[in-house]
């Protein structure tokens, strides 16, 4: 077996150890492949197929953060198919969820020329904001499902396994086992799956205060804990030695 | 969307794993922090108080204006304030003059002896070396320490014997290399939550084989190949047999042992008496889980020990590290990647501040100070005149307080520290605290030890000023300031330096040992002029990316694992041990064995974390009881009971869990209303001065609900 494959992208070679994905290895050739799922530090699942390539001679477009490079294979990363089955995701995407807070979604949603308003009356994700914890609140009605949390809690990081997927279909999201409040989950709030959501979905409390209009010096008031009375305590009396 | 003004990066304020940040501001209002993914120490993890515990930096009790008690405390009368009403506000000039003023009558009058300094480990390295430099150059007194000595004084003094440096001699994250590792005396996953990921990963995905041996069920036994419950202050003893176990099955590593250490001829002999058998006879750990412990750890290709405050808060706790250092020496496990004795420190300077001489027995860079040599050296460094150094050793943290009366210690400066919280033994130490002539208290809020004060010193957060702290595995990295100074605030080292100059000019001193720093980096380099393990250290160096010190010049890069070639003592040397057990043993009165730690969502004293948010996550301490010890006091999970030892007594509420195990229960010490320390024996080790904090003999009754100091706070969380 060799260790090193050569391929084509875009027309242009390059040699690359075996092993390497598609993804990377048209990094490494500056090629601009848009994703949503993939984060270069959590493990790669192919959910949300932005980053399909296509792999002549391949059936269907190819998940390019999970599929491996091969000798002589030949990929597009950028033509006519690639361009409308991006669009369709987005489209998709944003037709039933709130992207308002995803910069880099929004930059995508241009670039691909998406409308999800073809599609007409669609029924959006809308939920309330869950604020069951001091530390960060969960607005699911912004989350692409990008499974990113839901790693880090697990083995990516934190081994937690706090949260995981629920429901089917249009009512998956991402939820605690049995709908627990995360406080009564084994969260340690450490945050991992805030530090790598890509939306609003995931966002310290006191940003969401900010945003809602508070000052700094109101969100230190509202989230203030209430002074215990120092208790005095008894005098004891003290022996020397 | 939320858009920052900037975002700074720095240094984390908690523990000793050093984990990077980077704070969001807006209008000088930090709201979120991330890390970088490609951090070297954290891999872009955090815990929860990295992430979202700096709020206390906002919180409105922060004193921000300097303070003077407007009734002058008497020696012996000394009382708590911690209303502001008791205190008076007062101009930067005025608090400083007074505090010059009267440190310099009480050395004017008494001498070096009456002055002594707590630094603290919280602090950067600047405003730690400013600090002891002040005392020991103004001064002339070596009555400088920090909390080093109620943490791991037990490791260091071992670690100095037995090869000469006493810091972590591997990379935390190298515990991914190692095949075999040992946690003892370390809840890893609470207390260096990104050291305990990096532990689960090396298990998880690289296969290492973890043992775990400590009093209490933690987490990672869950993963542990190996769990070895010993009784608390049984250390000696397991450890001894499992090096009895190498010797006798001939695991030792030989070339190793006669290359690199001295005294292993006596040490076998002495480990004669350390059966498994008697082990376990005094520590009831399983003599079969000794010996497969003692032979996977020495037929490990890369065996790793860490460990934590369970080794050396010991009345023995310099034999009980020892121990663990023969068992590197018996296999030849350090000095390598991926294995090594490494202590976890616990604060996010302590490392710095030992280094930066922070201690009564040494100047910065372990220079000891009886030796003449080290006195000229800084002397020299200081612009003192020969002699002028005190070559004594001072007193250590316990021993300041001890020495709280006529005659012996009239005035302490607190920077940061809170002994209130966590010295043993608290009623003693209050009657101390209450024996002081002049008490200086420098920190962000008037905690249980600041209230005792005459004078306030607001200083600065973390988040307020330049410097550089040293985290576990000897990296130096920045500290950034991100947010201009609240109020009035100001940086430690510019408080000490303003205040020096006023004192120096007070004694009259021919020459000046130079306070006139305009950057924190300058005092970096004035000390790296001297201790050369820092002296490659530039900021410019650690702008991106930490230093792993010794840097002995400006191109080195650093060192990542010590002891690869030779012991700074030359040879490693054993040392015989002897069992002595526990000062405090329990007995019909009092049956059970309390053990003290932290948790994950509190820090220490408590100074910060229990004015934050994290304060709701834990809002109430708990004493945690095994089931089988539940039921024979008939008490219920969440019920309130009444925990006494002979020093004092404390009311909580009781969490019935088999993290504990029978006959051992444990409390955290960062709750004031029910304070673990009230209980703590302060008996010490004879060298090292540590307080016996992991060990001693409790009863526990059932009380009513009415009788907690807060009834109506409980912790509503299911927290595993």
């Amino acid at each position: 077996m060799t260790s090193e494959v050569t391929l084509t992208i875009d027309g242009q070679e390059i040699t690359v150890p075996t092993g390497t994905t598609i993804l990377q290895a048209a990094e490494q050739l500056d090629k601009d492949i848009p994703t949503i799922c993939y984060h270069e530090h959590t493990s790669s699942f192919g959910l949300c197929r932005l980053c399909v390539v296509e792999v002549e001679g391949a059936r269907v477009l190819l998940a390019s953060c999970v599929a491996q490079v091969g000798n002589d294979m030949v990929v597009n990363t950028r033509n006519e198919r690639v361009e409308r089955s991006r669009r369709t995701i987005l489209e998709m995407l944003d037709s039933a969820v709130d992207l308002s807070e995803a910069p880099e979604i929004q930059e995508q949603l241009s670039d691909y020329a998406a409308n999800a308003s073809r599609f007409g009356e669609v029924k959006k994700r809308a939920m309330p904001v869950i604020d069951d914890n001091p530390m960060f609140i969960r607005d699911y009605s912004q989350c692409v499902l990008c499974w990113r949390c839901v790693q880090v809690c697990a083995d990516d990081a934190q081994f937690t396994f706090a949260i995981n997927f629920s429901g089917r279909g249009f009512e998956t999201s991402i939820d605690t086992f049995f709908n627990q409040s995360l406080t009564d989950s084994t969260c340690v709030f450490c945050g991992q799956c805030v530090g790598v959501c890509p939306t609003g979905a995931l966002k310290p409390k006191r940003e969401h205060l900010l945003e809602q209009g508070h000052t700094p010096d109101e969100i230190m008031q509202l989230t203030r804990t209430k002074r215990r009375k120092k208790k005095r305590r008894q005098e004891r009396p003290y022996q020397t030695g | 969307m939320f858009q920052a003004d900037r975002v700074v990066t720095t240094t984390c304020p908690y523990c000793g794993v050093g984990c990077g940040l980077d704070l969001h501001i807006k209008d000088d209002y930090i709201f979120r922090v991330t890390s970088d993914f490609n951090n070297i120490v954290n891999k872009g993890n955090l815990c929860v108080k990295g992430r979202f515990g700096y709020d206390y930096i906002y919180h409105d009790r922060r004193v921000t204006t300097p303070l003077i008690r407007k009734e002058r405390q008497q020696p012996g009368q000394r009382t708590q304030a911690f209303d502001r009403d008791e205190w008076r506000e007062v101009s930067w000039d005025e608090v400083l003059d007074y505090v010059a003023d009267r440190l310099v009558e009480i050395y004017h009058r008494d001498g070096s002896d009456a002055m002594a300094v707590y630094c603290c480990a919280k602090a950067s390295n600047e405003d730690n070396y400013l600090l002891q430099k002040m005392y020991r150059a103004l001064f002339r007194t070596n009555n400088v320490d920090h909390c080093t000595r109620l943490c791991h004084a037990g490791s260091v003094v071992a670690l100095q014997q037995a090869i000469g440096s006493a810091a972590m001699s591997n990379t935390a994250t190298e515990v991914a290399k190692a095949d075999v590792f040992i946690i003892t005396g370390t809840n890893t996953t609470e207390n260096h939550p990104i050291i305990g990921l990096h532990m689960k990963e090396a298990i998880l995905k690289h296969g290492a084989k973890l043992i775990v041996i400590d009093p209490r069920r933690l987490e990672l036994v869950d993963l542990a190949t190996l769990y070895l419950p010993l009784r608390p202050g049984s250390n000696v003893p397991v450890f001894t047999a499992m090096a009895h176990v190498i010797i006798n099955e001939g695991l030792y590593n030989e070339d190793f042992i006669n290359r690199r250490t001295e005294g292993f001829e006596e040490f076998k002999d002495s480990a004669q008496k350390f059966t498994p058998e008697y082990a376990e006879t005094i520590s009831g750990v399983d003599r079969n889980l000794i010996i497969e412990a003692a032979r996977m750890y020495a037929n490990a290709e890369r065996g790793s020990i860490f460990w934590g405050m369970g080794i050396s808060q010991l009345a023995h706790g310099t034999s009980s590290a020892l121990g663990l250092i023969h068992l590197a020496f018996l296999t030849g496990h350090i000095g390598r990647e991926g294995t090594g004795l490494n202590p976890l420190r616990g604060q996010n300077n302590v490392q710095g501040a030992s280094d930066m001489g922070c201690m009564p027995y040494h100047y910065p860079g372990y220079m000891e100070v009886v030796k003449e040599e080290n006195a000229l050296k800084w002397e020299a460094a200081w612009n003192i005149e020969p002699g002028g150094l005190s070559r004594e050793k001072g007193l250590t943290t316990t021993e300041i307080l001890t020495h709280a009366k006529p005659g012996g210690v009239r005035s302490l400066f607190i920077m940061g520290e809170n002994p209130m919280m966590t010295e043993p033994n608290l009623n003693k130490t209050r009657h101390h605290m209450e024996d002081l002539e002049f008490l200086v208290a420098q920190d962000l809020f008037i905690n249980e030890s600041g209230a005792y004060a005459d004078v306030f010193l607001p200083a600065t957060s973390w988040a307020e000023k330049e410097g550089t702290f040293t985290n576990t595995d000897r990296r130096v990295q920045r500290v950034r300031k991100a947010i201009e100074p609240r109020g009035q605030a100001r940086a430690d080292w510019e408080i000490i330096s303003d205040l020096a100059v006023r004192i120096e000019k007070r004694l009259d001193r021919e020459n000046s040992a130079f306070w006139g720093y305009e950057e924190p980096e300058e005092i970096m380099k004035e000390m790296g002029s001297v201790f050369t393990g820092y002296g490659g250290v530039t900021y410019e160096r650690i702008e991106k990316v930490g230093l792993q010190y010794p840097v002995p010049d400006k191109d080195h890069p650093g060192t990542p694992y010590l002891f690869s070639e030779t012991f700074p003592s030359g040879r490693g040397k054993f040392f015989p041990l002897e069992y002595i057990p526990a000062v405090e043993q329990p007995d019909d009165e009092f049956p059970f064995i309390l053990t003290t730690g932290r948790l994950l969502e509190h820090w220490h004293g408590g100074t910060m974390t229990r004015n934050s948010e994290l304060e709701k996550l834990m809002p109430e301490a708990r004493v945690d009881v095994h089931p089988i010890d539940a039921v024979r006091l008939g008490v219920e999970n969440g019920e309130a009971v009444k925990v006494s030892s002979r020093r004092g007594d404390i009311n909580l509420r009781a969490t019935v869990t088999k993290k504990a195990n029978p006959g051992v229960v444990f409390i955290p010490f960062h709750f004031v209303e029910a304070a673990a320390n009230e209980l703590t024996i302060d008996a010490l080790d004879p060298q090292a001065k540590i307080p016996e904090f992991k060990a001693c003999a409790v009863k526990i009754e059932r009380i009513t609900e009415a009788e907690l100091p807060d009834p109506d706070v409980q912790l509503e969380r299911g927290r595993w």
